[in-house]
């Protein structure tokens, strides 16, 4: 079920400050804008339920959080099956309607909140579940998660990771839920559409939105949202929706960069490089950017 | 009205008359009956609430969590494995205080693997800010669960409520279940004293630096101590509803000038009134202290209870291992230091994953600490299936 919501309205985009400045993530993080824009694009009506992790303690210390709406943190791992638990109240209690949003990082969502998160879609929980992927643990200090990418730099992978990442949008989609999208943090106009076009829907929703973390990925503040626009050029990010099972919106690229080019300006990647020069794991992440051209015909 | 039924009927019955809105569980030996005759009410009509089917017994704790933080009266159920499983929720639950109600179908901890009654799962979260009140038999359970969602709501901490699996839980008796008038007058409609609602934009679960921490946690234990006045009350209140005796912080059977006190909690004590029975024809004098509300332990009320007692023994289906009785530690600790009277408190373990107690198990216990005070043992112990070096 859909409500019926006007171009204009999707594509207006919304600044409402419902997640005030003034909290306490690092300059550049892609994630604090990320959470701004889900919140604006909410609007007022909205429950946030937050994973432990980088967002919560930088936005939500007592007695200063930055959340203008409802807020609700439990544990690290539970957010999916607290948020069903809002909805159940709420349901029960006959109040309503009302946008309630569970959220929460890439290491709280691929790996200790999985099985919540598995449980809220299957039961068909009224909730939009917002993963911001930043590839690895960054809140206890850049630790591998099972969405870190091929390659990857991370404390606990000081070699590089090994494996690829979990394809979590896949997974949703699997479970039959009506709306599963990706998006990345620097195109405003599409992140806050596709929150609007989740909250529209009645039933489990998944966005998966990349945030780039200039610590844990080693690149200036001011490069997030180049890298975002490079990560999708490289076609290492597919942006797409999938509405009722159905692969929509891919965005296109017509003009494709080689991985390098996203790769050489993170200090992640670094060690992929000998003197400038790519060595053969570079050409293993071209092909992971390969795969997804022809699987999501970028 | 008086009806023959199952303990987990009984308590699923009473539970749905204080009209919760929200439960959510995970099927677990021997809690299920107490879950599925809730789910069939819900699924009939007979009571309208929420009932959500969750992955795992971390998922049901995780929804009553967000249930009750949105103004919801919640409820869940477990036992063993499945406490455990929940343990990092609870103590979020507790610190959050939401007054969430919990059945505690007291069975054995893994491994080995065992189904049966003891009483080590609720002791093991026994300081996660949890108010927990022990049921004796099928009436009191589900009494208590009465009074735990007022006391629960009143004082903002949640309260579980302990029965023991199988013996209770699958035993038949007659129950007292009471009409929905006489629940709806004990138990008032719930009102949240927080809740997350746009209407009202708070946060709730915020992060405490080290400034604030500690008096957060100091106030949640002056709060569980408070709670004692308030379960005394509430058990009050109830009888004067009722016209029976349920719940409150301990009962006594024959305790006035008896030589010899054993202190216990749960089903066991049953056995114990008839022991004592028995012992009293004999011309020995033995009386009995029950715990209800073991978290907040009642210290003062069992110091004022026994301080004339000089030889007490605790009986508990719990063991700290390496250490030994839990309840004795703190029966232990409720008598000053600096008091002069000469008391020996013995300790003993007994019923763990689901032996039998048995009358004569208890008549070599008070036979034994006549004679000496007994440090720890663990009651009927087959000694002949133990080898040699583990002795």
């Amino acid at each position: 079920m859909m409500m019926e919501l006007s171009a204009e309205d999707l594509n207006r985009v919304e600044k409402k400050n419902l997640f005030a400045s003034g909290h306490r993530a690092c300059g550049g993080c892609g994630q604090a804008l990320a959470a701004r824009l889900v919140t604006d694009a909410a609007g007022e009506n909205t429950i946030a339920c937050v994973a432990t992790g980088c967002l919560e303690v930088f936005s939500s210390p007592y007695p200063d959080p930055s959340w203008r709406i409802p807020f609700l943190h439990s544990l690290f791992e539970n957010t999916a099956a607290v948020a069903s638990g809002v909805e159940a109240a709420y349901k029960a209690l006959k109040k309503g309607p009302v946008n309630i949003i569970a959220q929460g990082g890439d290491g709280s969502t691929s790996d200790i909140g999985f099985q919540c998160i598995s449980g809220m879609f299957e039961r068909g929980h009224d909730v939009l579940y917002v993963c911001y992927d930043n590839e690895a643990y960054m809140n206890t200090g850049v630790q591998r998660s099972s969405f870190t990418p091929l390659g990857a730099k991370t404390t606990t992978t000081p070699t590089g990771n090994r494996t690829r990442k979990k394809n979590l949008p896949q997974i949703a989609v699997d479970h039959r839920i009506p709306y599963v999208a990706t998006a990345t943090v620097d195109d405003y106009r599409d992140l806050q559409r596709k929150v609007k076009t989740a909250l529209s829907i009645k039933g489990p929703k998944y966005l998966h939105i990349l945030v780039p973390c200039p610590l844990g990925w080693g690149h200036p503040g001011d490069l997030t949202a180049f890298l975002c626009r490079l990560a999708k050029v490289t076609c290492l990010f597919p942006v797409f929706e999938v509405l009722d099972g159905k692969l929509m919106n891919v965005l296109k690229v017509p003009i494709k960069k080689p991985v390098e080019e996203y790769l050489k300006l993170q200090n992640r990647f670094r060690h992929l490089f000998k003197k400038g020069v790519p060595t053969e794991f570079v050409a293993e992440i071209q092909a992971i950017a390969d795969e997804n051209i022809a699987r999501y015909n970028i | 009205m008086l009806k023959q039924i199952e303990g987990s009927h009984a308590v699923s019955e009473v539970v749905a008359l204080c009209r919760p809105h929200v439960i959510s569980a995970y099927p677990i030996t021997p809690q299920t009956h107490i879950v599925e005759d809730l789910a069939g009410l819900v699924a009939e009509g007979h009571l309208e609430a929420e009932f959500v089917n969750v992955e795992s017994e971390f998922a049901a704790a995780s929804v009553v969590l967000g249930a009750s933080a949105a103004g919801a009266r919640a409820y869940t159920a477990t036992t063993s494995q499945g406490l455990l499983l929940m343990t990092e929720v609870l103590y979020n639950i507790a610190g959050m205080r939401l007054p969430i109600v919990l059945t505690c179908a007291n069975r054995a901890i893994s491994a080995p693997l065992n189904i049966w009654n003891d009483q080590q799962d609720s002791m093991t979260v026994r300081d996660a800010g949890w108010i927990q009140l022990f049921a004796e038999d099928n009436q009191e359970a589900a009494d208590l669960h009465m009074q735990a969602f007022k006391i629960a709501e009143q004082v903002s901490v949640p309260v579980m409520v302990c029965m023991d699996g199988f013996i209770l839980t699958h035993a038949f008796e007659p129950v007292d279940i009471p009409d929905q008038k006489e629940v709806d007058d004990f138990l008032p409609p719930y009102q949240p004293k927080q809740m997350v609602d746009p209407r009202w934009p708070r946060g709730l679960g915020l992060y405490a630096d080290p400034r604030f921490y500690m008096e957060t946690r100091y106030i949640l234990h002056r709060a569980l101590e408070k709670s004692e006045e308030t379960i005394k009350q509430v058990s009050a209140d109830f009888a004067k509803s009722f016209g029976r005796e349920s719940g409150g912080l301990i009962k006594t059977y024959k305790l006035e000038g008896a030589d010899i006190v054993i202190v216990s909690l749960g089903s066991v004590v049953g056995t114990i009134k008839d022991l004592i029975d028995r012992m009293e024809e004999e011309g020995k004098k033995v009386g009995l202290l029950q715990i209800c509300s073991y978290r907040p332990f009642p210290r003062q009320a069992i110091y004022d209870a026994l301080k004339e007692t000089a030889n007490i023994v605790v009986l508990e289906k719990c063991v700290s291992l390496g250490r030994g009785g839990i309840l004795a530690s703190d029966v232990r600790w409720s008598f000053p230091r600096a008091e002069k009277k000469v008391r020996t408190i013995s300790s003993y373990i007994a019923g763990l994953g689901g032996r039998n107690i048995t009358m004569d198990d208890l008549l070599a216990m008070v036979e034994r600490v006549e004679k000496e005070p007994v440090e720890l043992d663990f009651l009927g112990l087959n000694k002949g299936i133990i080898a040699e070096r583990d002795l």
